[in-house]
């Protein structure tokens, strides 16, 4: 793709595709022409949506990895639905929506139909959300995994369902308020439960590849997305996506968000090769879990007396990932 | 060429002759000699240029299907029973998305009670999500009908499912010409894909439609179905003419032009059917016989027109829609709606869960249906005593425990006092 494609007129004027009218030297990163802007006009995310922005990232590193060979297939969920308000599509590669738990598996049988048909510089890539990746894609997902299928999954995780109205997920954080664990009674949120490390799953099945991400960096985002599209095998890459709408966060607070979770120690950004953690995104400034959590409406219920405790065992998960990725270095300097 | 084969063989080297890209295997009884003899042929590179893979579920296997198809590879995959429900989803949408995927159907019951045998219950109840269903008679049609399959669901890009009763012909050895690869490639030409999958084209597959579009999708769907009408009786007519037999159309007809009684029925049990109606033909007894083929799409039409002169039409089915009574018994009567003087249609379940049908029971309830005939549902076989004793005690027990397990307990105790 090119900048001088056909725009809508609702597009004039946004950051993003509006300023590809403007003169080369003007525009922003995400309007310079060497990118393929995969996912671009009339998708209908929400303002602030850290997984259109995590996606649209993700597949244009897929496509500058590979020359445009890519074949995209997407489980049901908020991506789905809101880049492809057909007849208009957001898709500038060729796309499969099959459904919400079968991305990994739909992707295997592409991979099989590029290599019988010997076209082995087309590479297939399966992305959904965390409902579609860690709970009813979950069986499909390791199938894939365990055959090594030539696959490049990526999860955006948003922490719950938000496409269906903001429902828990096995990736929902304890404590947060979702439609399905409101904030009420003795224990208000979502259980201490034991929790569902997906890219340390990931990392057990001994796949070539497995990294987490944030939308927080988007360079260390697509570094990894190239990485991955050289690697042949099955890889895993987990996105971490902020959504203002579930989260009850303001839109412009997206990447914010998402840089405290990591400098908290809530969500580790890691590497991992072959079953071994190879790499680790050190914590540059660390601050206390309060101020990620603070700005979220979904956890406002913690910050009462009573909630006290409760951010004291989420700062002691924090705590746990820290010393276990040694998140900050020894000597302080971080 | 003639060969003494297992039918899933048989099966197994008919697909193989198809040039299939990708396989999906997952095991399951009765389906699993047919993907073990193709996981071997893919091995030993009888079958070439084909993937085999073991998936870790039906809903995977019907998957992994789905998207090698979408991206222009001829996908096969088998299942049955728990496994096709297992993968109903993905049996909606490979429908829906329209891609021509054909699958074989080991039929099998539906549990619970868990029950490995042979009926059409599974077929049954995926039988209107858009996928076409053929029904073999023998392990040589079964073989054929797989060409077939093929050659129909590209041309209309729909998928089909070959369905083949479990284990009385799966694990039958008998009889089957196999055909030769160049007659196959001369009947089946390469898959030509209405959509795909391509970077140097891309489009995409599998949006959201609302109501505005979604009625004419679904519109569309029928009207193929109601196209295959008349292609699968013409490939049946041009497969005679390449291979010199009859297999497949959609409906098979034996001795109906004068029959006073007409038998309906899908699958292996016909050739029951036949023997039972010579020897009541030899009884002065005028019964026939449409053996259907095509259960999806329903011939409405051919089927009216083999019925319609016949007083008594006996529905006879390995298949039991709970609360209603026989699904291919309802389908009949719709083929027969509206029609002037049309004959009665008398329902038989019969052959649940692998009960063997024999020619006494046929028989008996032909016999009948001349005598004595019915409405609503009879079960063949049926213990009705069993069944009596059982209604008895669970009036009289609130805790009566769980059914599968009293009858079982009733059979063994019947069995002990005959012992003595």
């Amino acid at each position: 793709m090119d900048a001088t494609q056909k725009l809508h007129f609702y597009q004039k004027g946004t950051f993003t595709v509006g300023n590809r009218l403007v003169s080369e030297e003007q525009r922003s990163v995400q309007a310079s022409t060497d990118r393929s802007n995969a996912l671009t006009c009339g998708h209908r995310a929400c303002q602030g949506c850290g997984e259109a922005l995590g996606a649209r990232y993700a597949m244009d590193a897929a496509m500058r990895a590979t020359g445009g060979n890519v074949i995209a297939v997407n489980a049901t969920g908020c991506l789905e639905v809101f880049t492809t308000p057909y007849p208009e599509t957001s898709w500038q590669t060729p796309w499969l929506h099959s459904l919400f738990g079968n991305a990994a598996a739909v992707a295997t049988g592409v991979a099989a139909a590029m290599r019988v048909k010997g076209r082995h510089e087309v590479r297939a890539l399966a992305q959904g959300g965390d409902g579609g990746t860690t709970d009813i894609g979950f069986g499909c997902l390791s199938g894939m995994f365990e055959r090594n299928d030539d696959v490049l999954y990526i999860c955006y995780d948003n922490e719950a369902y938000m496409n269906t109205g903001v429902q828990r997920s096995s990736a929902t954080p304890p404590a947060a308020r979702t439609a399905t664990t409101p904030a009420m009674g003795p224990q208000p949120g979502n259980v201490f439960g034991t929790g569902k490390n997906v890219p340390k799953i990931a990392v057990a099945h001994g796949i070539p590849y497995v990294a987490t991400a944030t939308v927080a960096d988007l360079h260390d985002l697509e570094r990894k997305v190239i990485k991955a599209m050289g690697i042949h095998g099955a890889r895993y890459l987990h996105i971490h996506v902020p959504c203002p709408l579930g989260w009850g966060a303001a839109s412009h607070d997206t990447i914010r968000l998402a840089r405290l979770a990591v400098e908290c120690g809530l969500f580790p950004v890691f590497e991992a090769e072959h079953g071994v953690i190879t790499g680790c995104r050190k914590i540059r400034r660390q601050v206390a879990v309060d101020e990620y959590l603070k700005p979220q409406r979904r956890f406002a219920h913690l910050f009462t007396e009573a909630g006290k405790e409760r951010i004291g065992h989420l700062q002691a998960l924090a705590d746990r990932n820290i010393a276990e990725y040694h998140l900050v270095d020894a000597e302080g300097d971080g | 060429m003639r060969k003494q084969i297992e039918g899933s063989r048989a099966m197994a080297e008919a697909v193989g002759l198809c040039r299939p890209e990708v396989i999906c295997a997952y095991p399951i009884t009765p389906q699993t000699h047919i993907v073990e003899g193709l996981g071997e042929m893919v091995r030993t590179g009888e079958i070439k240029n084909c993937e085999f893979i073991n998936v870790e579920s039906e809903f995977a296997a019907l998957s992994v299907a789905i998207g090698a198809s979408a991206a222009g590879a001829r996908a096969y995959t088998a299942t049955a029973s728990q496994g096709l429900l297992f993968m109903a989803e993905a049996v909606y949408n490979a429908s829906g998305l329209g891609l021509p995927i054909v699958m074989t159907l080991g039929n099998r019951a539906i549990g619970a009670p868990i029950n490995i045998w042979n009926d059409h219950s599974d077929a049954m109840a995926v039988c209107d999500s858009g996928w076409m269903q053929l029904f073999a008679e023998t392990n040589q049609e079964a073989a054929d009908l797989h060409i077939q399959a093929f050659r129909l669901a590209e041309e209309l890009s729909m998928p089909v499912m070959v369905c083949v009763d479990g284990f009385i012909l799966t694990h039958a050895v008998e009889r089957v010409d196999v055909p030769e690869q160049a007659d196959v490639d001369a009947y089946l030409p390469p898959y030509e894909p209405v959509q795909v999958l391509d970077p140097n084209d891309p489009i995409s597959i599998g949006a959201m439609v609302g109501p505005d579009a979604f009625t004419e999708v679904r519109y569309l769907q029928h009207y193929k179905q109601t196209l295959a009408l008349r292609l699968i009786p013409e490939y049946a007519a041009e497969f005679k003419k390449k291979f010199g037999r009859d297999s497949g159309g959609l409906l098979r007809t034996y001795h109906t032009e004068d029959a006073e009684l007409i038998v309906v029925a899908m699958g292996s049990v016909n050739g029951t059917i036949k023997d039972t109606i010579d020897e009541m033909r030899a009884d002065g007894l005028k019964v026939g016989l449409v053996t259907l083929v095509s259960f999806r799409p329903f011939p409405t039409t051919a089927l009216r027109e083999k019925l319609v002169r016949t007083r008594n039409v006996v529905v006879i089915e390995k298949s039991l829609a709970v609360g209603m009574g026989g699904p291919l018994a309802n389908n009949v009567d719709l083929a027969l709606r509206n029609v002037a003087g049309a004959p009665q249609v008398h329902s038989v379940i019969a052959g649940l869960g692998g009960r063997p049908i024999t020619r006494a029971s046929l028989h008996r309830v032909l016999r009948r249906a001349f005598v004595q005939p019915w409405e609503g549902s009879h079960f063949l076989d049926l213990n009705e005593e069993i069944v009596a004793k059982e209604l008895h005690y669970v009036r009289k027990v609130r805790r009566s425990g769980p059914t599968a397990e009293n009858i079982l307990r009733r059979l063994g105790q019947a069995a002990e006092k005959a012992a003595v």
